[in-house]
């Protein structure tokens, strides 16, 4: 499954400095495990040390907060797009800049 | 406290906080005491109305936010709109401030600034733009440069980031409180760094009191992080007003660490303060153990920047099921 992910700008050293990439999984925890692959250091930024997402870190699929799906199960299917946004100070799952 | 008296404003009532010695948090401490300026009890609820107020003071006195300003205004002779980039405990405090001297109030805020934080500013009538929240802070900022070189003549740019007066503030007021109230005997100031005009302001305040005073600035340890307040200066558009020089050392904080001392804060000490006093306690207790370690005795005074009902909304507090099951 290729989905479009983008990138919020604390991560994008990680990615040279790229806002959109593409990488595959079946799930959001597939494709965190396919994004360390990618830009090695991204899984420690994304999870705590048991793997769960951080708290502070949001993730959508198609606009949706992956907390109102199934979290790190979330399944993905070819050309969602993802968006990683730090919830700095509480974060939307209805934000007009996901869309 | 001020003692209580009729007909004063409520912006007399910025500053001239309590500071609070740290208690429970620190038993087992010996040789060091651990203090809190309790900036959340400034009348706009954080630590950006001593800022804010000398900010638009200033601008006053220099004839930059008065009814003459320019004679291309767009609404007559109305003052210029007061303009800034906040994550929003300071756009809350030129809100307010603006509310009581009569003056427009238009910010810009990454749009994941907190719920609660968003209905305060609209409640005080604050114009709000919402910038890419993957932008983060620096998104907000540069927007507003871009705002401002459109329209010079209809703002006043209060521009925190780059403003002499943000600091002067805290070397005016909060550095000069922390020294009467611990009288003299401060040793280590520990405070999170966002503009950075606390650490910046105070910190020379207490430097010229005592050049011996160990000025130590508390910062998120990755770039991605969700301390709310504080900046990685590192990935950040670094404000002008900042010297990293003039710091003694830095301690970084995990994100997790900042909202488990913020709950702690609560539960044990009964103070419901935001992350970034989460932070700062943290760093505190960290840096006094070092200090015990070494046998030094020491007297911290960190800042709690505001209060924590402001997060409600946000991963901090919730879900609250398992912050109470957690302790």
């Amino acid at each position: 499954m290729s989905v479009k992910v983008r990138i919020p700008a604390p991560l994008r050293k990680l990615t040279e400095n790229k806002t959109e990439i593409e990488a595959n999984g079946k799930t959001v925890q597939e494709l965190i495990e396919n994004l360390e692959k990618k830009f090695p250091g991204m899984k420690d930024r994304l999870c705590d040390e048991t793997g769960k997402i951080r708290r502070f870190i949001n993730i959508y699929v198609n606009e949706q907060d992956i907390r109102f799906l199934e979290n790190e199960n979330t399944k993905l299917k070819d050309g969602d797009e993802v968006s990683i946004i730090p919830a700095i100070a509480g974060g939307r799952k209805d934000s007009a800049f996901l869309k | 406290m001020t003692k209580e008296t009729v007909g004063e404003s409520i912006l007399d009532k910025i500053g001239n906080t309590p500071l609070i010695k740290i208690e429970k948090l620190t038993q087992g401490l010996k040789n060091v005491e651990i203090y809190a300026k309790a900036e959340w009890l400034n009348p706009g609820g954080s630590v950006k109305d001593r800022p804010a107020l000398r900010i638009i003071e200033t601008a006053e006195k220099k004839g930059k936010l008065t009814k003459n300003k320019s004679g291309n205004q767009p609404r007559g002779n109305h003052p210029p709109i007061i303009l800034d980039s906040s994550s929003g405990n300071m756009a809350i405090a030129y809100g307010m401030i603006g509310a009581i001297k009569g003056y427009r109030v238009e910010m810009i805020l990454p749009e994941n600034a907190s719920e609660e934080r968003k209905k305060v500013l609209r409640t005080y009538g604050v114009k709000l733009t919402f910038t890419n929240p993957a932008e983060g802070t620096d998104g907000a900022i540069r927007y507003v440069h871009q705002l401002y070189e459109k329209n010079p003549d209809k703002y006043f740019f209060a521009d925190q980031y780059n403003n002499k007066a943000n600091p002067l503030a805290h070397y005016k007021t909060t550095g000069k409180e922390i020294i009467k109230q611990t009288k003299g005997r401060i040793t280590h100031f520990v405070v999170g760094i966002g503009t950075s005009g606390t650490i910046m302001g105070a910190g020379k305040r207490l430097k010229e009191f005592n050049p011996n005073i160990k000025l130590i600035a508390v910062e998120p340890e990755h770039a991605l992080h969700g301390i709310e307040g504080l900046k990685y200066m590192g990935s950040a558009i670094v404000p002008s007003i900042y010297n990293e020089n003039f710091l003694d050392a830095k301690i970084p904080i995990k994100t997790e660490d900042a909202y488990e001392y913020a709950r702690k804060l609560a539960l044990v000490e009964g103070l419901l303060v935001g992350e970034s006093s989460g932070a700062a306690i943290w760093a505190s207790i960290h840096l006094a153990k070092q200090l015990e370690e070494k046998g030094e005795k020491a007297v911290i005074v960190t800042v709690f920047p505001d209060r924590g009902d402001r997060y409600f909304s946000t991963p901090l507090w919730c879900p609250i099921e398992e912050v109470v099951r957690g302790w």
